[in-house]
């Protein structure tokens, strides 16, 4: 960044909104630096000629779809909170930083190159549902992240970004770091919030939105940091900006990642809707030499698995769920022809086996189970019929809501699904010769 | 009502239900765990899903769980949709992976919800073949047995004892499959409800480990309704026994009064009816007469042992003899009513102490006056702000203290609804409501355990908490006399209690007898009325302390202290003790010098006792699971409990003893009350507050369809082999001419009439969760009503004006030399019969002296120091507690302990450091 002029970096900033002011010693942007890029101008903008309905609209505008995985567009979401003249106080506005899907660090990313963005992001969208208190809820391993956010705020608040009257405008927020004791399912927003509330982690109906009963029973809002960060940049640049971004319906760029067997692993800001083939040929360099492509989950662990044939299908929303996959995080986990999928999923699986939080049956005994016949497929004590009874765990789990109580279990279900379907031999394979054809390790 | 199609059947629902609830209602089988109706539904088991249909064209529907989905007019749901079938047979089918295949020697077999629910989903073949998961078992105390290993995780644990019982010490730990329901480390749990956990788990998780130490299989336990008799609540239970033992204690489900839960001492204090000081044997005092096992006595057979008592009762109640009889607040009306009988009503005294006769007197002249309604549990729990003056409710009358715990919520709740959120989506509703609480206010000595709940508490002497409520009152109504010299800050607490009853629906004030203040029932009575005249539905509830307190004290008869002066004044030739250890109601010299001056002394009771060994005779009297009685509650209900087992060899109930000495007497009742009934209606014929009684039972006579009902299930086996051993005749049942139940399993195999249920089962539903099939509304009323008849009923649309009470107590003056002593009841060892239960005594606290910091240190004691306590001229030696709840110049005893009684409270006394301390730390 040091090297480019004001023109170029301007320039780049409005291709790669997320990333293009970033330093490229992976050293955070500091308060100065940020302004350099523009930033905190949203703020000024926001908090000194709109009201809190114009930045909501402007986001709403511009079809911003939350990036924590479920694609909720976000100012949907900020409009589902409890209108002003309700009584109650204080509302919140909570930050997921709480990344623990498997293959995912984009917003780890982001919130370590550049704090201040997601602070600036979190105060316009708690302007814009007039929330009086922030908790940035973070994993617990993400120390880095921590101790750069942490000197955001200190920053943040030296310069009159947060606590009371901010910008003498009248608005007043004050925001905390809340360090994740450490559980996949606290990145579940519900769950976050009975977290948070310092109770067990365990999902809340989903009937409860969290805009009407949230955080200690008040209006809350909770939003990922990557949905987070786009925000500034919607209210400085424009919704129309910001579509046109896009290689789809939808708005902006996304951070896209790639792990497993390529040559160039790593993440990479790009619009969204640029396509499989793009991603994994183009950014990763394709597969290692001497590995072969089978398959891969396209946003973290939870998505179905995307074979050769739909590699031309464009990384968004929609155009996922026409093959049967879902966008999820946008990282990708690439399986190779020379590790075998039943192990793969065997991987999977113990993650959310061990990270179910116990509370509905069919996810804590059902993905305990299935993890056990993975288990033994991959030892060789694979029988006739685990297959079957895979599948009908994946019926009896995986199909549609409401079977279990929250999400956890039927996206822990979605790649062991189209895994036995796509990868059927391999798992029969198991069975027939009593042991795993790539060997353990 | 609200037409839902149930598998394209068109059905009436209650609206405002969820599906599940409804359905049950209606007599369908869905299967559930998490569910409870009380605790309403949470959605964690997913096993009562059906399928729902969008309209009458939808032919695919959705699998919902019924727990979680509302009732909605026209909906159209299948329970028998196969695919819902398969659904629930799967989540069983996950359920039952790692349960261990101890079904045949688990507590809970037989009687088992997950048993019942596994066979009603028609799960039967496991494929899982990897080992199960196996737990550490904890050590929950003298109560529970824990076995981890058959946990479903149905979390109805963890909800029942924090959320619903206020426990802190017992959670769900770890997570995903390793989740853990237990406490931190071993150790008795703290909650005084855990036993409902034995219950309120699905599983042989939590079992009763009391009935494990003698341990029969509950479908041969031969059952009767009966009633708790270790407070003056009245809960109902439902009492076991097998070969003669009394072997556990289970709820009995009565809307109005203790609904789906007990408290420990309720539950667990049964076992004082095997303990080995049980009087076995009629005993004589001239050592002729049979003894009680000890060497040199002769066993000639109950023949002669009855001949010989024959012969000295009829000397001792022969014409011309000066008869005096003391009855007991333990024992039923009828047996205190025959006693009254055959003494005169005269020279029957209540047995209580004086002191405490007469504040009961007052207590019920105060609730028959009105007009305030006396509060049953029920309305307890719906009561939407509380005063409580003066009571340790979780001491005293545990079961209040868990229905005051939700009653916190009502006002709350009305906000919550307001916000369309219903009562039985429990998650929701504790997501909306958070710390929020109703307004209770705690007034009282000491700190109490409901504190935590209170909007305000007010730690005082009794004679300044009468003020309070006399001030509170007039804050109300003017009318009411006002207080002198009540600080700013006690006008404040006044004023902002008034206001907080004043806006309720249903304000309660609770008080009692447990701190011996008559103006503090007064006082109590006095806000009551003041509410009730500005028009508010109020209810009062006054604690009684024993099971028929309020029933003896209808009869009306004096305490001890009048007994004594009459034997002082006239003389007294014979003293018949009724159920009653007299050493524990009167002071002990004043008792001896009473006892010595009475020539025959016969004492009839069950439990070996002090005053048993002054008698001259001492009968046998059947415990209370062997007889059948009225006993009438704190709110004036009379209840009928009924013989569980027939007594052994010599012992008899009380009510056949007394009958018998009144044929000796020459009376005619002797041959006329053939039943316990007789008994009740002569009761009711001469005493017109008891003209309701009949009403509170059915008759002897009663039968359904021709038959009795049965005391045994139909499952109970042995019943040709259980007296093999001593004939191989099939023995005959013993016949029960008091009460329309039999000794039997057959009889009348239907639903019986509420009053008469002795067991919870239904086709399919062997586990106590059948209870729903008996009721009329889930949580609401029995089929037929709630068993009992309430004897007293306050003339709400009488005088206009209440006519308050004006005895204000002066001020509470401190004294540097002399602190106030007050009563500390303790829920385990404070009641005399459940502290002969040893799993009660386990948990009883032994003697001390309660002392307020300041008032400790001065005195140079500390914590665990022996301090002299004199009272009333005595002294005794104590264990300090130190107490910082306890207010300067008020010190605490823990009352009726074993070791701490005839000391009557409140009393002012002195502290001072014991003479041993001094010498030992010289």
């Amino acid at each position: 960044m040091a090297s480019l002029n004001n023109t170029d970096r301007e320039k780049l900033l409005l291709e790669l909104p997320l990333t293009g002011g970033m330093r490229q010693d992976k050293k955070p942007l500091d308060l100065e630096e940020y302004r350099l890029c523009g930033g905190y101008a949203a703020l000024r903008k926001a908090l000194g000629a709109m009201t809190p309905r114009a930045v909501l609209e402007e986001v709403k505008r511009a079809h911003l779809r939350g990036r924590g995985g479920a694609g909720f567009p976000a100012g949907l979401k900020w409009e589902s909170m409890a209108p002003i003249d309700d009584p109650r106080r204080p509302r919140y506005f909570i930050v997921n930083a709480d990344e623990m899907e498997p293959g995912t660090f984009k917003d780890r990313l982001l919130m370590e190159g550049n704090p201040h963005q997601l602070l600036e992001g979190m105060i316009l969208g708690a302007y814009a549902v007039q929330a009086d208190r922030g908790y940035v809820f973070l994993r617990w391993a993400y120390t880095d992240a921590a101790r750069r956010l942490e000197r955001a705020i200190a920053e943040a608040y030296d310069a009159g970004y947060l606590g009371s009257n901010i910008l003498k405008s009248g608005y007043s927020l004050d925001v905390s770091i809340h360090v994740s004791a450490g559980r996949y399912m606290c990145g579940e927003q519900s769950a976050l919030l009975n977290a948070l509330e310092g109770k067990r982690a365990v999902p809340r109906p989903r009937i409860l939105h969290a805009g009407e009963l949230g955080l200690w029973g008040k209006p809350t809002i909770v939003n990922n940091v990557e949905t987070l960060c786009n925000v500034p940049h919607i209210v400085r640049n424009g919704a129309e900006w910001f579509l046109k971004l896009g290689h789809c319906d939808d708005g902006g760029t996304k951070i896209y990642g790639v792990s497993g067997r390529v040559k160039r692993p790593g993440a990479w800001e790009l619009p969204l809707g640029t396509t499989v083939r793009e991603i994994l040929e183009d950014r990763a360099g394709g597969m290692s030499d001497g590995f072969g492509f089978r398959g891969l989950i396209p946003g973290g662990a939870s998505t179905q698995f995307v074979l050769e044939e739909h590699l031309d299908v464009k990384m968004d929303f929609s155009s996922l769920q026409a093959v049967g996959s879902r966008l999820g995080t946008g990282t990708i986990i690439v399986l190779d022809d020379r590790t075998c999928p039943v192990g793969f999923l065997l991987n999977l699986e113990r993650f959310f086996a061990r990270e179910s939080c116990g509370w509905c049956t069919p996810c804590r005994e059902g993905l305990a189970w299935t993890e056990r016949i993975l288990n033994a497929l991959e030892e060789g004590a694979g029988v006739p019929g685990d297959m079957e009874t895979l599948r009908s765990l994946t019926h009896l789990i995986g199909t549609g809501p409401g079977r279990t109580f929250c999400l956890l279990a039927p996206g822990a279900m979605m790649p062991l699904e189209s895994g036995l379907k796509y990868f059927a031999q391999d798992f029969e394979k198991h069975v027939s010769t009593k042991q795993c054809p790539w060997g353990r390790e | 009502m609200t037409t839902i199609y149930i598998d394209n059947r068109p059905y009436d629902a209650r609206p405002g239900t969820n599906l599940l609830h409804a359905c049950l209602e209606l007599g369908f089988d869905i299967p559930y765990f998490c569910w409870h109706p009380a605790m309403h539904s949470v959605g964690a088991c997913r096993l009562c899903a059906v399928k729902r249909f969008r309209d009458a064209k939808d032919g695919r529907g959705r699998i919902v769980m019924s727990c979680t989905t509302a009732v909605e007019e026209n909906m159209r749901i299948s329970i028998d949709d196969p695919e819902v079938k398969d659904f629930r047979a799967g989540i069983i089918e996950l359920l039952m992976l790692n349960h261990p295949h101890d079904c045949p020697v688990c507590d809970e077999g037989g009687e088992c919800h997950l048993q019942d629910m596994t066979l009603m989903t028609g799960h039967v073949a496991r494929k899982y073949r990897f080992a199960k998961r196996t737990f550490r078992n904890q050590d929950l105390g003298p109560f529970l047995n824990h076995e981890m290993n058959r946990c479903i995780h149905c979390y109805r644990c963890v909800r029942f004892y924090r959320d619903y019982a206020g426990g802190r010490d017992f959670e769900a730990l770890a997570s995903h499959r390793r989740v853990y329901f237990g406490r931190r480390n071993d150790g008795a749990l703290e909650n005084a409800f855990s036993g409902n956990l034995v219950e309120i788990c699905p599983t042989g998780t939590f079992t009763d480990k009391t009935f494990k130490r003698h341990f029969t299989r509950t479908w041969d336990l031969q059952t009767a309704p009966s009633l708790c008799i270790h407070c003056g609540l009245g809960c109902n239970t439902m009492p076991g026994e097998r070969y003669g033992v009394l072997r556990r204690i289970r709820n009995r489900y009565n809307g109005e009064v203790n609904g789906y839960f007990l408290c420990d001492r309720g539950r667990f204090g049964y076992e004082f009816v095997n303990h080995p000081l049980r009087i076995r044997r009629i005993v004589m005092k001239d050592g002729t007469a049979r003894g009680r096992g000890e060497a040199g006595s002769v066993d000639a057979g109950p023949a002669s042992a009855e001949g010989k008592a024959r012969e000295v009762l009829s000397f001792a109640l022969r014409p011309g003899a000066r008869v005096m009889g003391i009855g007991s607040p333990r024992a039923s009306l009828e047996a205190n009513y025959a006693l009254r009988a055959l003494v005169g009503k005269d020279r029957f005294s209540s047995g209580m102490s004086g002191p405490e006769a007469r504040l009961v007197a007052e207590a019920i002249s105060i609730l028959c006056t009105g007009p305030a309604r006396p509060a049953s549990l029920h309305d307890v729990a719906l009561s939407d702000a509380v005063l409580i003056l003066g009571e340790d409710v979780t001491n005293t009358a545990p079961r209040m203290a868990l229905a005051l715990r939700q009653a916190v919520r009502n006002k709350p709740m009305e906000a919550v609804r307001k916000r369309g959120i219903p009562d039985w989506n429990d998650t929701i509703a504790r997501v909306a409501m958070q710390q929020e609480r109703g307004p209770l206010f705690i007034a009282a000595p000491t700190g109490t355990a409901l504190d935590e709940l209170a909007e305000r508490t007010c730690r005082t002497a009794p004679e300044e908490l009468a003020r309070l409520g006399f001030a509170v009152a007039h804050v109300l109504d003017a009318s009411s006399p006002p207080v002198p010299d009540m600080g700013e800050e006690g006008l404040a607490l006044a004023r902002a209690v008034a206001a907080a009853l004043r806006d309720a629906e249903h304000p309660l004030v609770i008080s009692g007898v447990s701190l011996g203040s008559g103006p503090l029932l007064h006082a109590a009575a006095n806000v009551a009325w003041a509410l009730s005249a500005a028009g508010a539905d109020a209810t009062l509830s006054l604690v009684m302390p024993e099971c028929n307190s309020l029933g003896l004290g209808l009869m009306g008869a004096e305490g001890l202290d009048k007994a004594f002066a009459a034997a002082a004044a006239e003389g007294v030739d014979t003293l018949i003790v009724l159920e009653n250890d007299l050493y524990r109601r009167a002071e002990e010299d004043a008792l001896k010098e009473f006892l010595q001056g009475v020539e025959n002394v016969i004492v009839i009771d069950s439990l070996e006792g002090r005053t048993a060994g002054h008698a001259d005779i001492l009968l046998p009297a059947a415990s209370w699971a062997e007889s059948t009685g009225t006993l009438v509650n704190s709110e004036g209900r009379a209840q009928r409990f009924y013989k569980v087992f027939v007594p052994a060899g010599e012992v008899r109930e009380s009510t056949r003893w007394l009958r018998d000495m009144l044929s000796l007497a020459g009376r005619a009742e002797g041959r006329q009350w053939e039943t316990v009934d007789d008994i009740s209606d002569a009761l009711a014929g001469e005493l017109a507050v008891f003209a309701g009684l009949p009403k509170a039972f059915l008759p002897a006579n009663f039968r359904e369809a021709g038959q009795k009902i049965p005391r045994q299930g139909h499952r109970a086996s042995g019943r040709t082999a259980v007296e093999a051993e001593r004939t191989i005749h099939e023995p005959q049942p013993p016949g029960d001419p008091d009460s329309p139940l039999a000794f039997s399993l057959e009889g009348y195999g239907g639903m019986p009439p509420p009053s008469l249920l002795t067991r919870y089962w239904f086709p399919g539903w062997n586990s106590v969760q059948a209870l729903t099939k008996f009721q009329e509304e889930i949580g609401g009323p029995l089929r037929g009503g709630n068993p009992g008849v309430r004897l007293i009923a306050s003339d709400r649309a009488g005088s206009a004006r209440p006519a308050y009470f004006r005895d204000l107590p002066s001020a509470f003056g401190s004294d540097a030399d002399e602190w106030l002593f007050v009563a500390r009841p303790h829920i385990f060892g404070s009641e005399e019969l459940s502290a002969f239960a040893p799993a009660v005594a386990e948990l009883s606290p032994g003697p001390y002296v309660a002392l307020n910091p300041d008032d400790a240190g001065g005195r140079g004691l500390a914590e665990g120091d022996e301090a002299d306590v004199t009272l009333n001229g005595k002294t005794h030696c104590l264990p300090v507690r130190v107490d910082s709840s306890l207010p300067r110049g008020i010190a605490g005893l823990p009352v009726g302990l074993p070791s701490l009684t005839g000391v009557s409270l409140p009393a002012r006394g002195r502290v001072l450091k014991a003479a041993s301390e001094i010498e030992t730390t010289q």
